[in-house]
């Protein structure tokens, strides 16, 4: 395994409270060394990078992506996915089940993480709550986990009944996995492509209201609370409305162990931004009201959110060419998400970077127990970004790194240029002229 | 959440969404948002001449240029009218109807629009059942589109010739229209707005024009949201108020099957919005009586009514081929790279 030296960076670990120049060393894909810069004393012969002007900063954490394998290696394969992965500064990725087949069993989860399959970073599978993704029969929660799975979830397919809602928490509570849900009533949302408003109104659209989403995390709430003795954890992904906030706040003030991520999308776009049917704009939960993004930003800076993460959802070019209603949901993310929460969130709306970055790695790694990751202490992987904070530059979705072009993001000014990523000691992705 | 968020107090800046590049062809009408207040007064003018020029004239105005019509929903007046403005204008049609074509193979609309490129057509009437398919069709051909109704969303071409017959009997002589046009002017729109094309043409067409547009209908098929989709528009759930405050009356098609899937009573619906001689005859005895057709008689509106003289819906239909020759002049007479 080689060894590499990262020099002259400026150093940012919120998990380790470090904001400081330090020089850093990787031996055998772990951190072996952290120390003031010029000060490294076992990193003779090593790889040298030299991190002159860059911040270096523990490797991005996305735990909501969708890679498409098995079975729609058309849309994205592992190798690609986890590539854009790269390119964004991601160093771990987490998997959703919504696969051909859906990833309910063991031999998909190791399927998945298996050397063959080319990841470029790690590959962490999330596995289908139920057989199937059906909503019937609860999966085998201890032998998934065994195999490596992080958590559960029907993503895409919510778990609408009660009685299987429960017994999902509980098992999940049981062997220490999370489980997550895509809070969505489609009993509320049949044949609609966007969220309910004037706006879906105007271009004659059904639309999805944002009860939909609420009333679901009101009563996975509500289930969490009458099992709180066995203390499950309930993770909602993509929020997007205000109300559904509000209900995670409440419930994290009521002592329950409730944890929510928002999506770039949601914390920058709204409705207004399907425009004239782009399908690049389509995705489920679809861009909401203007008031409900500013709710967005808000829980973001107020620390209600736990974790950004993109829901990066690849689709063929012929897929989303077609009537609006017909598009299938969903928009890539992986390579945008950096550079608009530091162009937007750092940027435009002051949050300090140590907290973007926290948002990006450190949480969302503690939030699905990744251990030695979201950090870049002694003995963690050498899961690391390397970035220049300070460029600008524009983001071009025929350049991406995916199989898929599906982004409302292109021609999209960034802020924050990733230089290398490197993922467990390898280096995954170097910028052009730094290969 | 009844407190204000901070990003609204503090008034963050977010990013605002993109300029819209539609429509990509000068002479495309995928949405009467296309057409300026002069670009209006301009097809309304073209119309009248052309409804009367010589016929011997007026067919080489597009002699032998190809038109399409691609038509995914079945149609009676807008193709047929649309078909006979072509052909008045010497233009060739063809017809693609998807249940004899490779539609029904399922080939894309996108490739259904290159083929039909590719086969030498010069401009596409799209008539689709899917909201924004004509926006698609005209992005993946860059040709001329003429939006004949899609989905829920609009009919332009149903609303200018509704203008033209509002204008012949309210506004008789006026040769240009502007945005006081129809200033003074009530129009009300009918009962199922929510799944209406022809309501939500009309409703951003007429205001434009300085007509005060009032929406009727129950909740179900009129929510409340509908009068934010544009300035000039209001709700007035009561139907009586509604066509006595009217000029024109503008009755929308029932689906019968559509109320009873809302769980509305059909008997209660009509006893509400029908439209009878008696309540013509004591709310709106002079307001003029409009209906997009197909008219259910019996169900929205009376035969009486239909049939009776305050009633313009066959004139309408003549009205149809005026406007749609006027359109199609535009549509392949407007230059690439100018703005009509």
């Amino acid at each position: 395994m080689t060894t590499l030296a990262i020099r002259h960076g400026h150093l940012i670990d919120p998990a380790a409270g470090i904001d400081a120049p330090k020089d850093i060393f990787i031996q055998n894909g772990r951190v072996a060394e952290i120390a003031a810069p010029g000060k490294l004393k076992l990193a003779n012969g090593a790889q040298v990078i030299d991190a002159k002007g860059l911040t270096v900063a523990p490797g991005l954490v996305d735990i909501h992506v969708h890679l498409r394998e098995p079975g729609q290696g058309y849309k994205e394969t592992i190798a690609t996915g986890t590539a854009a992965a790269a390119a964004g500064g991601f160093t771990a990725v987490a998997a959703m089940p919504n696969t051909t087949p859906v990833n309910d069993s063991v031999e998909v989860t190791r399927w998945m993480q298996a050397p063959e399959r080319g990841a470029e970073v790690r590959v962490f599978p999330i596995v289908a709550a139920t057989r199937g993704s059906k909503g019937e029969t609860l999966t085998d929660y201890a032998a998934l986990k065994s195999a490596g799975a992080v958590a559960v979830t029907d993503d895409g397919r919510p778990i609408l009944k009660d009685g299987i809602m429960r017994e999902s928490l509980a098992a999940a509570a049981r062997v220490g996995l999370t489980v997550i849900q895509h809070a969505e009533d489609t009993r509320l949302t049949q044949g609609a492509s966007m969220n309910l408003g004037p706006v879906s109104f105007k271009l004659g659209l059904r639309g999805m209201p944002t009860e939909a989403e609420s009333a679901m995390v009101e009563r996975d709430i509500r289930l969490v609370t009458e099992l709180r003795e066995q203390h499950p954890h309930l993770h909602v992904a993509h929020t997007s409305t205000a109300a559904a906030i509000a209900a995670v706040r409440q419930a994290r003030r009521n002592g329950l162990r409730v944890t929510c991520e928002v999506a770039p999308h949601h914390f920058l776009l709204t409705d207004e931004h399907v425009g004239l049917y782009n399908t690049h704009a389509k995705m489920n939960p679809p861009l909401r009201s203007a008031s409900d993004r500013d709710a967005m930003i808000e829980a973001l800076l107020d620390g209600v959110v736990d974790a950004i993460a993109t829901d990066h959802a690849p689709h063929a070019m012929h897929e989303k060419e077609v009537e609006f209603e017909l598009a299938p949901n969903g928009i890539t993310g992986l390579e945008t998400a950096l550079g608009l929460s530091l162009r937007w969130l750092h940027k435009e709306w002051r949050m300090p970077l140590g907290r973007v970055l926290s948002l990006l790695s450190a949480q969302p790694a503690a939030l699905l127990g990744l251990k030695g990751r979201g950090t870049l202490a002694v003995g963690s992987y050498g899961d690391v970004v390397i970035f220049d904070p300070k460029a600008e530059w524009t983001y071009r979705a025929t350049e991406s790194k995916s199989k898929a072009k599906n982004t409302p993001f292109d021609g999209w000014d960034m802020l924050g240029k990733v230089h290398y990523t490197i993922a467990e000691g390898r280096i995954a992705y170097a910028v052009a002229g730094r290969e | 959440m009844a407190t204000t968020p901070i990003a609204a107090r503090r008034k963050l800046a977010t990013p605002p969404p993109p300029a819209s590049s539609f429509p990509y062809h000068p002479g495309s009408l995928l949405s009467v948002m296309d057409l300026t207040v002069p670009a209006v007064s301009h097809l309304l003018q073209r119309a009248t001449f052309l409804e009367h020029d010589d016929p011997l004239v007026r067919d080489r105005i597009l002699q032998k240029r190809r038109i399409a019509l691609l038509f995914y929903e079945s149609s009676t007046r807008t193709r047929t009218s649309f078909e006979l403005a072509c052909k008045a204008l010497g233009a060739d049609t063809t017809l693609v109807s998807s249940l004899s074509s490779s539609i029904e193979k399922g080939e894309s609309l996108k490739d259904t629009g290159l083929t039909l490129r590719a086969l030498g057509a010069e401009a596409i009437i799209l008539r689709h059942n899917s909201s924004g398919a004509a926006w698609l069709l005209e992005e993946s051909t860059r040709l001329p589109v003429i939006n004949a109704g899609d989905g829920m969303h609009e009919h332009p071409t149903q609303a200018l010739l509704d203008l033209r017959t509002i204008l012949t009997h309210l506004r008789p002589g006026v040769a240009e229209v502007g945005p006081d046009t129809l200033a003074g002017v009530t129009v009300t729109i009918v009962g199922d707005i929510l799944h209406s094309r022809v309501a939500r043409s009309n409703m951003l067409l007429l205001p434009r024009l300085g007509a005060r547009v009032l929406l009727c209908g129950p909740k179900e098929l009129l929510p409340e949201m509908a009068a934010k989709s544009s300035p000039g528009i209001e709700i007035e759930r009561d139907f009586e108020s509604a066509i006595r405050q009217s000029q024109a009356i503008m009755m929308l098609r029932i689906q019968a099957e559509r109320i009873a899937n809302l769980q509305l009573d059909l008997e209660q619906y009509k006893a509400a919005y029908q439209l009878t001689g008696q309540r013509l005859a004591t709310q709106a005895p002079n307001a003029i009586v409009m209906h997009p057709g197909p008219i259910i008689r019996g169900l929205e509106i009376t035969a009486g009514v239909a049939d009776g003289p305050q009633s313009t819906i066959l004139e309408q239909v003549t009205n149809g081929v005026a406007i749609r020759m006027a359109v199609m002049e535009r549509a392949l007479t407007t230059a690439e790279g100018g703005r009509a």
